[in-house]
């Protein structure tokens, strides 16, 4: 962001005003830009597709009357909330309990600050870009605490509680993650990390070596829960908790909580994306910078949308886990895989500093191998289903 | 670029207000949290100081005074809390037996 | 510009620890650390220490805010929303407090402090983990030594209780 609008500021495109003020004012252009943008529809549109795609996979057909194909399903959800009444309980702790959805989106949005959309589309390229991702994601935890807190509600407070438990224990495993990366590209800064990959998948991080490759997946796994999705959600479990930390909230506020849920569903799969699957980066095939960015864009956001979308799977396919099993997994397998992930990459630097070609087009192989075993095992059984189970992809 | 004094005065202040709650609460929670306040205006010295003198020890030092707040965090609620199921209680003055 | 951000982060750090010292709602107290921490993090932004900024923020506010929270949620009733405390010993307090406050300011005001003339603002990531691993590495695993004892110890303290609470 910042060499574009340093070629404004030489263009003279803001002759007379501070330096400081036009970067100040352009950051936060473009903040609001992001937000409205690409934030908004991004969680929207997400909602929409995760309930088209869960009555799929249960058989059903989901919401379809709204806009084609009920695309427009999550304008008239948004509408109907903030036209909805704005409760707060009388027994409520009046300014946290208003407080506290801002905080959970202001976490949210504030990664999307280090988000790399593609080669020049970045707010602000942070010298320490991907600490400050797991940085702000505190700001949630806050969040949840206070809304749990402030409802005075026992749903809402255990709710809040085992959020709050839940993201702070599972912070470690998806840090111990990214610190092979960190490790491996020798930069903190997001932008940093992706130049240090290439477009092909055997340059990818994931597919460096096989601690890497176990990364990936651990970093993922930790990353849906500190979202709080299913098969983690025991936060906002509906069957033993109502509905969690926003129990008592309605109407816009309501809104804000589930804007945070599918913006952070997003941010998690770019982030996997920007670490271990190459980022934005296309191979060169034209000179044209702003082709190239829109080729590049293209490329991270479905490579992000994927992610996404294997996050949907999961939470048509999995059950929920129970308190004991999520913090079992954390502690007794999750950070030990970690610690071991950090010192095999160590090792592996040291005696491949290259990295080894023979693993890394072993690992895609494997990768493209389960892929296509996957699929064949998913047209076998779409074959055997009875006929009046499948629809036609649009109904 | 702000003076290093008034980075000084303002780190001078909140060390005050963290004193103010040690002296003036009988919490033991919040006295743990003026503690805190009271690391943090530390900090913020070295920090200014690291600026102010163009050398990298003043930010080394936060790491290892956060590195103690961590460690006084974890180990001091834990504590305050085992303190409070036995006595029921996190008041400073009705602490006053060092057996439990 | 940069004098104006001084101002309001000061204004933000100052007035939330005036109300975590003075509030009398103890969860007031906790969640007005956040803005203190937050404020401690802004200044150390503007004072070009970009990784102690994420640092802090990682670790007070994802580390000791939230114990603090629990420690608060877990020492009060559930329904008891509004936790007062009272205060003691107002007078010799107020003494104290004011006669560091004059100390630290005279020591302040009266110092020439030493400025090495022209220093850039660049990123510092690099250098820290230089230092950190050349001339600081005896403090640096000394610190990480005292944190698995942390870790230990607080898992010891919480589990004593809970065995004596499953025995009776």
């Amino acid at each position: 962001m910042q060499p574009f609008i340093d070629r404004l500021i030489a263009n003279g495109a803001f002759a007379g005003m501070p330096v400081e003020v036009v970067y100040a004012l352009m950051m936060i252009l473009f903040g609001v830009l992001v937000v409205f943008g690409f934030f908004l529809p991004i969680a929207g549109v997400t909602s929409w597709l995760e309930r088209r795609v869960w009555a799929r996979i249960q058989s059903r057909i989901g919401p379809n009357r709204v806009g084609p194909q009920g695309f427009l399903q999550w304008l008239a959800d948004g509408i109907k909330l903030l036209l909805k009444e704005d409760i707060v309980p009388d027994a409520a702790d009046r300014p946290l309990f208003l407080f506290a959805p801002y905080f959970v989106v202001w976490g949210i949005v504030a990664t999307f600050v280090v988000i790399p959309f593609s080669s020049s589309l970045i707010i602000a390229d942070m010298n320490v870009g991907i600490l400050y991702l797991t940085a702000v994601t505190a700001l949630v935890v806050v969040g949840v605490l206070m809304a749990g807190w402030a409802s005075n509600n026992k749903w809402s407070l255990i709710g809040g509680i085992r959020s709050a438990a839940q993201i702070i224990s599972y912070e470690i495993p998806a840090s111990l993650a990214l610190l092979p990366i960190v490790l491996l590209s020798g930069t903190l800064s997001t932008q940093g990390i992706i130049a240090a990959q290439g477009w092909a998948p055997w340059h990818w991080f994931a597919f460096h070596n096989p601690f890497t490759f176990i990364a990936a997946f651990m970093f993922y796994v930790a990353a849906l829960a500190e979202g709080n999705r299913t098969p983690f959600d025991i936060p906002e479990a509906e069957s033993e908790l109502v509905a969690g930390f926003c129990t008592e909230y309605s109407g816009f506020r309501y809104l804000l909580f589930f804007m945070a849920e599918w913006g952070n569903l997003y941010v998690i799969g770019a982030v996997a994306t920007l670490l271990f699957f190459g980022g934005w980066q296309v191979p060169a095939w034209t000179s044209n910078t702003v082709l190239l960015n829109i080729s590049q864009f293209g490329v991270f956001f479905l490579k992000s949308y994927f992610w996404v979308f294997i996050s949907m799977w999961v939470r048509a396919t999995l059950p929920r886990v129970r308190v004991d099993q999520l913090m079992i997994l954390c502690w007794k397998y999750l950070v030990p895989i970690g610690f071991m992930n950090l010192i095999g990459t160590a090792i592996w630097m040291v005696v491949w500093p290259q990295g080894n070609r023979v693993v890394q087009y072993g690992l895609v192989i494997l990768t493209v191998a389960v892929l296509v075993q996957f699929s064949r095992r998913v047209r076998f059984h779409l074959r055997r289903a009875r006929p009046e189970l499948y629809y036609s992809p649009a109904i | 670029m702000v003076p290093i004094s008034y980075h000084l005065i303002l780190s001078g202040i909140l060390f005050t207000i963290g004193v103010m709650g040690v002296l003036l609460r009988r919490n033991t929670i919040i006295i743990f949290m003026a503690v805190e306040l009271m690391l943090n205006a530390v900090n913020l010295s070295f920090v200014a100081f690291a600026r102010q003198l163009g050398s990298m020890d003043g930010q080394l030092i936060v790491f290892f005074v956060m590195s103690v707040a961590a460690a006084e965090a974890a180990v001091g609620l834990a504590i305050i809390l085992s303190v409070f199921r036995n006595r029921e209680t996190v008041n400073a003055d009705e602490l006053n037996l060092m057996r439990w | 510009m940069g004098a104006l951000i001084f101002y309001l982060l000061a204004a933000l750090t100052i007035g939330s620890a005036l109300i975590v010292a003075l509030s009398r709602n103890i969860v007031y107290s906790a969640f007005s650390l956040l803005g203190t921490f937050m404020g401690v993090a802004g200044l150390y932004a503007l004072l070009a220490a970009d990784f102690v900024a994420v640092i802090q923020i990682l670790v007070y506010v994802g580390g000791i805010l939230v114990l603090i929270i629990f420690a608060v949620m877990l020492t009060h009733r559930i329904d008891d929303v509004a936790v007062s405390n009272r205060s003691v010993g107002r007078l010799p307090a107020a003494l104290i407090v004011g006669a560091v406050g004059v100390i630290m300011s005279v020591g302040v005001v009266g110092a020439r402090w030493a400025q090495k003339a022209d220093v850039q603002a660049a990123p510092t990531t690099y250098g820290i983990g230089d230092a950190f691993l050349g001339p600081y590495i005896l403090p640096f695993e000394f610190a990480s030594v005292v944190l698995l004892v942390v870790l230990i110890g607080a898992v010891v303290v919480s589990r004593k209780e809970i065995r004596e609470e499953t025995g009776s």
